[in-house]
């Protein structure tokens, strides 16, 4: 290898490393290689990894080597080596989801999203770690153990999709797809230091992705960059006849509006997302990226979401109850664990739910059969889904003259491992300023701003509905006058 | 408390959990405690808003009621934990 050494490799974004494919400057068996050797040398310590396909990698390397040769494929993510949250069914390939409960569970079919990034000829590295079934704030809660924080090995990298942003940030894979209900993949990257996207609900389909809270849950790419994300998103988006809630909206090419100047912008900044409970030192980050945006021409005014405090009550009533009849599969028949010598039916069920499922898994089923049960869905469930209707029109009321909302993604930087993992509503009350966004369902996307006490401080730039190109080229422009999202943790730098 | 261990009993019982007994106190405190910290949706005056099931009020796709799926039994059966003849093993439900 002539071009640059592997630690430069793994820092380039997917855009880059097509380019010295396309250049021939390293093929793809190469860089899958420089990649999986990383793996080898830097997870102990992350432990980002539940699976690594190095098999399937190589030999997927050099189909891909071939076809590009040969002219078959010139996509711009053809060769560029990738990892998948482990809840996106792969076949032939364990989907864990993080869980004891799909623990021996290996997928008969492909997520539509893998599905079409391999005929993009993205070359899978394996999937990553995650919160089990995606509840979870710091990757803690998987059976799998829990993640390391490449910025500082003792921190949470975040969660439920901790996984995937601790391993492109370590340069373990150029990006990742995560899954977003409450933040999962904006929580994480912020506290990574990389950039991700939650598309509008129903842009990316849900197909073969296992489902947490169906009426919330949405893919969400972790890359190096917006333009990458750009791309990413361009392969994976759209609508598919496979999953009934996958929005029938053309897909427009989001690479070509990059470019467009900020000038005129019209940026809000929602006030309940400065109250008390945000710390000072991402305070003044999030502030000095808001006067870079008006560097580059954008105006900025004070927006309210006033609704917006009661997004953490309405979340925790409706994903718990969506995930109660979701997990009402696992039955310890059909697949994952099973308990050994049942007496019962009843006790095939009660006991291989019991030892299948985490703690934090359980807590959220109890809760949420509870919010549906006879006598409780009209307070519990109608009442968050009447809220969630307000939280929706505060944001529709906001778009009416402005162009983007802007704020911190979470109120503080990385904790410590085990900080927090006693205390539940502690753990919920980080999730603030992600819940309303999903509670709408409109795009965000999370770019690195800055350092707080040497800690990453994402930002969030949320959009109208299907507006993922201004948020896309608003996120690129930040990105060209700045290099925080080209910061690399030293400890995994370097071959 | 915001909801009693009976109640906790009940509930574990419809989503078919078997909590151990050493285990409900612990569950209950927790429970309560988010029960507290729902609770807050109360002080709102929901009165005549529409409740929000789908953030783009998006109504169910339909599809023509065809065969598009291939009987793939053995494939799907290489994960179950107990079969026989293509058939799920359960213990006995009828004595």
């Amino acid at each position: 290898m002539t071009v640059a050494t592997q630690g430069d490799l793994s820092t380039l974004t997917s855009k880059a490393l097509h380019q010295l494919i396309v250049n021939k400057d390293i093929s793809v068996m190469e860089l899958v290689d420089v990649f999986l050797n990383r793996i080898n040398q830097y997870d102990p310590q992350l432990n980002a990894y539940i699976t690594v396909v190095q098999d399937k990698a190589r030999a997927q390397a050099i189909e891909v080597d071939n076809k590009i040769r040969s002219g078959e494929l010139n996509h711009p993510l053809a060769g560029v080596p990738y990892a998948l949250k482990d809840l996106f069914c792969t076949k032939g390939i364990l989907t864990s989801c993080g869980s004891k409960m799909l623990s021996n569970f290996i997928s008969p079919y492909d997520a539509t999203v893998y599905d079409k990034l391999n005929q993009a000829g993205a070359v899978l590295l394996g999937k990553v770690n995650m919160d089990e079934f995606a509840m979870g704030s710091s990757n803690e809660n998987s059976y799998y153990g829990a993640v390391a924080n490449p910025w500082d090995t003792t921190r949470i990298p975040g969660g439920s999709s901790g996984g995937s942003a601790a391993a492109v940030a370590a340069g373990l894979a150029a990006y990742s797809l995560g899954s977003d209900t409450g933040g999962s993949v904006r929580q994480p990257a912020s506290y990574c230091g990389i950039s991700s996207i939650k598309p509008t609900y129903g842009r990316i389909s849900r197909y073969g992705m296992t489902a947490y809270a169906s009426s919330l849950d949405q893919c969400g790419p972790m890359a190096r960059s917006a333009e990458d994300m750009a791309l990413i998103l361009q392969t994976i988006g759209g609508f598919d006849v496979r999953d009934s809630t996958s929005a029938h909206v053309p897909v427009p090419d989001y690479s070509a509006t990059l470019n467009e100047p900020l000038v005129g912008l019209r940026i809000g900044i929602p006030k309940e997302f400065f109250a008390d409970g945000l710390d000072a030192g991402v305070a003044k980050v999030i502030h000095e990226a808001v006067e870079q945006f008006k560097r580059l021409g954008a105006t900025v005014k004070e927006v309210s979401l006033p609704n917006s405090h009661l997004s953490v009550a309405a979340y925790y009533v409706i994903a718990p109850a969506e995930a109660s009849a979701n997990l009402s599969r696992f039955d310890g028949v059909r697949f994952g664990h099973s308990c050994d010598a049942p007496i019962n039916l009843q006790d095939l069920y009660e006991r291989s739910r019991w030892e299948g499922f985490g703690d934090e898994v359980k807590r959220r089923i109890v809760i949420g059969t509870y919010a549906l049960s006879s006598g409780y869905y009209d307070a519990y469930y109608l009442k968050a889904q009447k809220i969630r209707r307000l939280i929706k029109n505060d944001f529709v009321a906001a778009f009416n003259d402005i162009d983007v909302l802007m704020g911190p993604v979470t109120p503080t930087t990385a904790f410590k491992i085990g900080e927090k993992s006693d205390d539940p509503i502690a753990m919920y009350l980080g999730d603030i300023y992600t819940l309303p966004i999903s509670l709408a369902g409109v795009p965000v996307v999370s770019i690195p701003v800055g350092f707080s006490d040497n800690l990453p401080v994402g930002l969030q730039i949320i959009g109208d509905y299907f507006n993922e190109a201004k948020l896309l080229n608003v996120a690129h422009q930040y990105q060209q006058v700045t290099d925080w999202h080209r910061q690399s943790p030293s400890q995994f730098t370097g071959a | 408390m915001a909801i009693s261990k009976a109640e906790v009993v009940k509930v574990a019982h419809l989503a078919r959990l078997a909590i151990p007994e050493d285990h409900l106190e612990g569950y209950t405190h927790i429970i309560s405690d988010i029960l507290d910290l729902v609770a807050q949706m109360n002080a709102v005056n929901t009165d005549g808003v529409l409740p929000l099931s789908n953030p783009l009020d998006a109504t169910q796709l339909l599809r023509a009621d065809e065969v598009t799926e291939t009987n793939q039994r053995e494939l799907y059966q290489s994960d179950a934990p107990r079969v026989e003849e293509g058939l799920y093993l359960v213990p006995k439900v009828i004595e």
